[in-house]
């Protein structure tokens, strides 16, 4: 059993004084992990989500879990500052990073936003004791970034929902508990107009689930085939014929997270080895070119913009939460995230030189394997493309893109040629 | 560059705009520029009565800033500076005032009249044919009976022929010391150099057995290292803050010209080409101005990571801005290249400021070299997958 402390009720805790509090219990709860050389945490594979459930379980019970969300459905109800102090005193200590997104960062954000009282009283605190994993089911294999356009059908048959269809990219939905799932309940009004967002238990019969392995080798990522999935009214996330409006915020919420700007988020660091921020000075050491101008000065411009990228999570949050920046500047963060991904990843190719694309021992063949990968940062979570459309339209107010669907019958909207 | 919130901050900060306003409109910098003059002096005077040269200087040398933090005032007069390209010597001026400040002894005078607007003084720190190193000096100062002498050429030296003294950087018995020299002493020979900008004039200095009196070191030998580390930070920050305030500006009226100017009955601002170049310009000005507050930040509070902070700053914005102005002639179109439309006037001043005090490349290097020292890559926070 982990020791448990409790936020005193008389007096508000400052910020310095949760954080000394948190200091002392994670010295005393907490596995200590070397930062440079975290435990390997791939989304892929089963132990690592256990691991994690057990961690936020710690975090629980010590009063330290879910510190921005609301007391009333499990969490500690403070600003993003304590968050903060704790992000900072928890470095160093084995977090469950892996439940941040989307688990916390989307998914119980979206449901605190739009779900019903009973929604938020299971499902936020059941993520926040670690007994719960969330996913989202949006993307489909008929289309990517015309989200709104999802042709999984939910029928209405007596009092129940009967779902068919199918949904993809939906990040270790193998692991989940439940996914938020949009599909269409009306097909004769435009395409906004005819969605329902639905939480689905995802070990239900019905629901078939295959794994995708992408370039990179990963199978984190999954596609669910729904044939006559049968749901009641419960499942239903806001309103019928509004699950437009629930996806909205979790793309919303998603657009944050994605760049790092979400208060939801507990921990910060690396997910596991694969995923630690490139070492130019032991890289440069290792390839014999720390006394190499051009090299250093190539590793320099990629750590000025790792800066500067974090510099501007922290002001575009800011900028939203004081009113001077619009909520779709969100996305600002997000195109920034792809732009740092490509030059960090295309400059340590450079660096890396040969012992990138040949296995000459030096372990740096890595860094040409993850290059094959790049783009993934530039399409997950929204391209790039529709991030720099929502800056144009919702950020400046050029007029926006046209659209063939708008005002028409879903039913009557042109669909891929099969 | 702070976060405009006290009241009296909110006055001097409308206090300092409509002065720029009414007293430093672009047409007056192009008036300036036919005339071959680089400012007024009774300009400056003007511009000081209103606080500009009293914000780094601490009220027992006659100085005071408005919200308590000099360099955050300072800065936020330099971004509002950008918004009409002003000219006058505002970063020479607090360049030189950065260091006296920290060693006042014996120059308490030469604070006073700077303060005053009475007098103009520059940073002597570069040398011929060589980039920005400045503690690599090859001038001499030699030991005299009296004092020291002199010997040796600066340039690139930021209003040099107005300026009234010059803070040099020599070398004196194999350490690098500053001096104060007045320009009109004997052995001080001035040649006038051209920039890009229409109005910032730079000189070339020569220094022929230029004799100066004891008093004229700034700070102890061993002080000299931070001294200019200090100076090269103001310098820094300021170009960064005025280039957001150019930004601010530059893409302000480009974004209205996306919704004005129409192309085949629509505005080009809707043709999704353009929308996600003026998507980038959003992008990348947010972060300008991000890292340069936070560079602001750090060399307000003298923290130890002030030199990080402003070499990411300045490397950045440096990088950015020059082709974000350049993005905003090729939104305007062949106006955009006139004499007559005001972009160059911007793109001079952010063209100048990329390669003074550093270019990007320089600053890169610095960002390197001080992670190798520091804490690796856990420096700057996040992971890049």
């Amino acid at each position: 059993m982990t020791e448990t402390t409790s936020v005193p009720t008389e007096t508000a805790e400052s910020v310095d004084e949760f954080a000394a509090r948190a200091r002392a219990w994670l010295g005393s709860n907490m596995p200590r992990i070397d930062v440079d050389n975290p435990p390997e945490a791939d989304r892929g594979e089963d132990a690592p989500w256990q691991r994690a459930r057990e961690l936020q379980k710690k975090l629980y019970e010590g009063g330290f879990a879910g510190i921005c969300f609301p007391l009333e459905y499990g969490g500690l109800g403070l600003p993003i500052a304590y968050q903060k102090a704790f992000d900072n005193e928890a470095r160093g200590y084995e977090m469950p990073m892996i439940l941040n997104t989307p688990t916390f960062t989307i998914c119980a954000a979206t449901i605190l936003d739009t779900g019903s009282e009973d929604q938020k009283r299971q499902h936020i605190s059941a993520a926040l004791r670690g007994d719960e994993v969330l996913v989202q089911l949006l993307s489909e294999p008929s289309g990517g970034s015309d989200l709104a356009g999802v042709i999984t059908r939910a029928d209405r048959v007596g009092d129940k929902w009967v779902i068919n269809g199918a949904k993809t990219w939906s990040t270790s939905a193998f692991a989940a508990d439940y996914g938020l799932m949009l599909a269409r309940t009306n097909w004769d009004v435009p395409k906004h107009e005819g969605l329902t967002m639905f939480m689905v238990p995802i070990n239900s019969p019905g629901i078939t689930l295959r794994r995708i392995k992408q370039v990179n080798g990963s199978e984190e990522f999954c596609e669910e085939f729904f044939d006559n999935l049968e749901l009641g009214d419960d499942a239903v996330v806001g309103e019928v014929s509004e699950g437009w409006h629930v996806a909205s915020r979790q793309l919303y919420h998603e657009r944050r997270a994605v760049g790092g700007g979400s208060e939801f988020a507990s921990g910060i660091g690396a997910e596991g080895k694969t995923d630690m921020p490139i070492d130019y000075v032991e890289l440069l050491e290792k390839t014999g070119q720390a006394d190499n101008e051009r090299a250093r000065e190539l590793a320099g411009r990629a750590l000025v913009h790792r800066a500067v990228r974090e510099q501007l999570i922290d002001h575009v949050y800011h900028g939203v939460l004081d009113g001077s920046l619009p909520p779709a500047a969100g996305s600002i963060i997000r195109v920034m995230h792809a732009e740092i991904h490509h030059l960090e990843f295309d400059t340590v190719l450079a660096l890396a030189g040969s012992s990138g694309v040949v296995d000459v021992g030096d372990d740096l063949l890595r860094y040409g394997e993850r290059y094959l990968s790049r783009q993934s940062a530039a399409l997950g979570g929204g391209t790039t493309e529709i991030a720099r459309n929502i800056i144009g339209e919702r950020v400046l107010g050029f007029p926006r893109e046209h659209a063939a669907d708008r005002g028409v019958p879903f039913n009557q909207v042109k669909r891929n040629k099969s | 560059m702070s976060e405009v919130a006290n009241p009296e901050v909110l006055l001097f900060a409308s206090t300092t705009q409509s002065f720029l306003e009414k007293e430093a409109p672009l047409s007056r910098l192009r008036e300036l520029h036919a005339a071959g003059t680089s400012f007024k002096a009774d300009w400056w005077r003007r511009a000081a009565e209103l606080g500009w040269t009293s914000l780094l200087v601490p009220e027992e040398l006659g100085g005071g800033s408005v919200s308590g933090d000099g360099v955050q005032d300072l800065a936020l007069v330099a971004e509002l500076a950008g918004k009409t390209v002003a000219p006058g010597p505002l970063h020479p001026v607090s360049t030189v005032l950065a260091g006296l400040v920290e060693a006042p002894e014996n120059h308490e005078e030469t604070i006073e009249s700077l303060v005053s607007g009475e007098l103009v003084a520059s940073w002597a720190v570069y040398e011929p044919g060589k980039s920005w190193s400045p503690l690599d000096a090859t001038v001499i100062a030699t030991p005299t009976a009296t004092g020291f002498r002199i010997d040796g050429v600066k340039d690139r030296v930021e209003a040099g022929a107005e300026s009234g003294i010059l803070l040099v950087v020599a070398r004196c018995d194999d350490a690098v010391r500053q001096f104060l020299v007045p320009t009109d002493a004997t052995g001080v020979r001035i040649e006038p150099q051209r920039s890009v900008d229409l109005v910032k004039s730079y000189a070339r200095v020569h220094f022929d057995g230029v004799e100066v009196d004891a008093s004229a070191a700034v700070g102890s030998a061993e002080q000299t290292a931070e001294l200019i580390a200090r100076q090269s930070q103001i310098a820094q920050v300021l170009q960064c803050a005025e280039v957001v305030g150019i930004l601010d500006t530059v893409l302000g009226f480009t974004i209205q010209w996306g919704f004005d100017r129409h192309s085949f009955g629509r505005p080009i601002g809707s043709y999704q080409a353009l929308k996600h170049k003026y998507a980038d310009l959003k992008i990348w000005f947010e972060a300008c101005r991000a890292t340069t507050r936070a560079a602001v930040a750090e060399v307000a509070a003298h923290s130890p990571g002030a030199e990080m902070a402003v070499s990411v700053a300045k490397s950045c914005v440096g990088e950015r801005a020059p082709g974000m102005v350049q993005d905003c002639v090729q939104l305007h179109g062949g106006i955009g290249v006139t004499w007559e439309h005001d972009l160059h006037l911007y793109l001079r001043r952010v063209t100048l400021y990329r390669s003074m005090f550093g270019t990007p490349e320089d600053h890169n290097l610095r960002v390197y070299d001080l992670t190798k020292l520091g804490p690796r890559a856990s420096w700057g926070l996040e992971s890049a997958s």
